[in-house]
């Protein structure tokens, strides 16, 4: 099919119409830019500066104008971008990508350029992959929305903190802890909001999240409050510590191995430690969606009335998706504790929950290759435009704002079904066209 | 035939504070196609839904197989052998057609589903073609027949049929009430259908039921309602095709 000739708008109503936006932006510019308050010595006085309201209006009429000549060719430029898809080829990849994808993960702390600061960003990415493919549970496969999911993520990370600084746990039991008491806490919260859909959910769950954290915030006897708990457990291998002295009745891994002590193996084992965790959280997420609870949660985004007409409970779908998903958000709360050594409230605030719910619905909900790609976008941009500095927000919002442009379903929107017959035939792209 | 598969007597039911059903007295025998048929607001969807729990009768009894459904949790009455075909289909748009059918099988035993799978393809033999396809890009004949196949992989006792030809073209409704049809003479299923088709139902039916305003106006057999002059008059002039 042609594509259809784009027709071309007469140049005198782009002016017009940058002439009105230019205009519009004049008027806003007026108490925007123009009043301004100053500080003087008989108190705040309003000072006029109407220079910059013809400035603003001059810049958004060029920017309007540039705008709107280059939209067409722009959004051509873009067209192929939007309709390309991965090649046969690239298809049959796909099966492989999951273990090359973890393989690679391993190989990263031993390669050449990688130093602290990579490990590092890369302990913090695979963290948030963890989260997101938690959140994915809820939101993406089950349908339903939480914005207080920080809530789960500072349970886990509390009860490791209050377990191995208070009960002298070790890590291991605390991690199991964790990621228990998270759970157990979503099992209570999902309890009261079972009825509930779309935007009251989204409220309710809001809540819950600031709830926790005010929570943890003022319970200074059990908490610390504001000052967090300091001295967390650090992971160690069968008993063996990364430290340079070993612990009174203890051993450190370097005495043991042989290897001479580096301060970086703490840091590649907590890496590979977490690496190890989330690619068992993401091959648990594609196998339960193959099993009878998988699909009733997904049954159950797509439509509650017509799961409760095939015999599905959903109270029963509902908690276990709030339940499991709570799981993988205590484990990765725990793992940030042990990581930092040290939790305090302001981990664990909206920002965190919204970051979280940016990855799973960046990624395209439900789809597990999505979150990884979107928690290394979401994790990794900020970093590379450090440079920038007060900038980066901006340019990460900018970059959102395409993706949902180009990609309105999310980087991987495409849903893999659970099921294929032997006898079915999968089409291949080529035919379908 | 045998005796009631299920029985409604003095069913009372309400949304809020709409009074939908005042006292309805319904049954259905084993291996009957009963319609009920009616006006819109009349009460016929309400009365299928109170069947399956939602909303609860306020007064009165239901009983199939001579056990009480009052009470039963409205996903717990797939159990007891009722599949539902809801108003508007309802399958699920993102999953395939083989994923809806298996969803579908939910409370069946799983050595079973190969061969309700092919009977399901059998009877709808377009299922077959599109089941790696998404559910939400059938046409509307085909999504009907999908919610129907769906119903039938939990090997119910009883279908509940709201609306099946809703928004369906002439050509496909009549292929949907064939299979209807097909169901009750080859494997004897007994069936409560709604519908504002009035004729194509009553044609089908071997006893109907017309309802309004939440109560049983007129009943028989669907060859007398077919010639009924108040029937004719309410629900037939311009329906038939």
């Amino acid at each position: 099919m042609a594509a259809p000739a784009s027709t071309s708008i007469p140049v005198a109503h782009r002016l017009r119409d940058a002439g009105i936006a230019g205009l519009v932006a004049m008027a806003l510019a007026v108490p925007f830019l123009g009043l301004r308050t100053v500080n003087l010595d008989q108190g705040l006085v309003v000072q006029a500066n109407l220079a910059y309201v013809p400035l603003a209006g001059a810049v958004v009429f060029l920017g309007r104008l540039v705008l709107g000549l280059l939209a067409a060719p722009l959004a051509k430029a873009v067209a192929p971008l939007a309709a390309w898809r991965p090649p046969a080829a690239a298809q049959r990849l796909r099966a492989w990508g999951g273990p090359l994808l973890v393989l690679a993960a391993v190989a990263l702390p031993f390669l050449p350029f990688a130093n602290r600061y990579v490990i590092d960003l890369g302990t913090t990415a695979l963290i948030y992959i963890l989260l997101a493919t938690g959140l994915n549970i809820t939101v993406g496969l089950a349908g339903l929305l939480d914005l207080g999911f920080a809530a789960f993520y500072a349970i886990g990370a509390y009860t490791c903190a209050l377990t191995t600084t208070q009960l002298h746990w070790g890590f291991w039991p605390a991690l199991v802890a964790g990621g228990l008491a998270s759970s157990l806490f979503a099992v209570l919260l999902s309890l009261p909001i079972l009825r509930l859909r779309g935007d009251y959910l989204a409220i309710v769950t809001l809540g819950f999240g600031e709830i926790t954290r005010i929570v943890i915030l003022n319970w200074q006897g059990l908490t610390g409050g504001p000052n967090g708990v300091s001295g967390i457990a650090r992971p160690t291998l069968f008993g063996l510590t990364f430290d340079r002295r070993a612990p009174a009745g203890g051993h450190t891994f370097s005495e043991v191995t042989g290897i001479a002590y580096a301060p970086e193996h703490r840091l590649i084992f907590l890496y590979l430690v977490i690496l190890a965790l989330t690619a068992l959280a993401a091959y648990t997420v594609a196998r339960l969606r193959r099993l009878p609870i998988g699909r009733a949660w997904e049954a159950l985004r797509e439509d509650e009335i017509a799961c409760r007409s095939l015999g599905i409970n959903p109270t029963m779908v509902k908690v276990s998706a709030y339940a499991s998903g709570a799981l993988m958000g205590g484990l990765a709360g725990c793992f940030f504790a042990a990581r930092q050594g040290f939790v305090s409230p302001e981990s664990f605030g909206f920002m965190e929950s919204a970051t979280i719910l940016a990855i799973v619905v960046l990624g395209g909900m439900g789809s597990q290759a999505g979150v990884i790609i979107a928690a290394l976008f979401i994790v990794v941009l900020p970093e590379l435009a450090r440079g920038f500095a007060d900038y980066r927000m901006l340019a990460f919002g900018l970059a959102m704002i395409l993706i949902m442009i180009w990609k309105p379903g999310g980087l991987l929107s495409g849903r893999l079904p659970t099921i294929r017959l032997s006898n079915a035939k999968p089409k291949s792209v080529a035919e379908a066209a | 035939m045998a005796g009631p598969l299920l029985q409604l007597s003095d069913v009372h039911a309400s949304y809020g504070p709409v009074h939908a059903l005042r006292g309805v007295n319904i049954t259905v025998n084993e291996g009957e196609i009963v319609t009920l048929i009616g006006a819109n607001g009349a009460g016929k969807s309400t009365l299928l839904m109170t069947i399956c729990g939602n909303p609860k009768p306020t007064q009165g009894q239901i009983l199939f197989q001579d056990k009480s459904l009052v009470g039963i949790p409205p996903h717990l009455i797939a159990t007891q052998g009722i599949a539902q075909v809801p108003e508007g289909r309802r399958i699920f748009p993102r999953m395939t057609v083989l994923e809806n059918l298996q969803l579908g099988a939910t409370l069946a035993d799983p050595a079973h589903f190969a061969e309700d799978l092919a009977t399901c393809y059998g009877l709808f033999p377009i299922l077959e073609k599109r089941q790696a396809q998404r559910a939400g890009t059938l046409s509307g004949g085909e999504q009907q027949m999908l919610a129907i196949s769906r119903a039938l992989m939990s090997r119910p006792r009883m279908l509940l049929l709201d609306e099946p030809s809703l928004g369906l073209a002439p050509l496909i409704i009549r292929q949907i009430f064939q299979v209807i049809e097909q169901l009750n003479r080859e494997r004897g299923m007994t069936i409560l259908l709604v519908e504002q088709n009035a004729y194509h139902a009553l044609k089908l039916a071997h006893r109907a039921y017309v309802l309004a305003s939440g109560e049983v106006v007129l009943t028989g057999s669907g060859r007398e309602l077919l010639a009924n002059e108040q029937v004719r008059a309410a629900y037939l002039e311009g329906g038939a095709h």
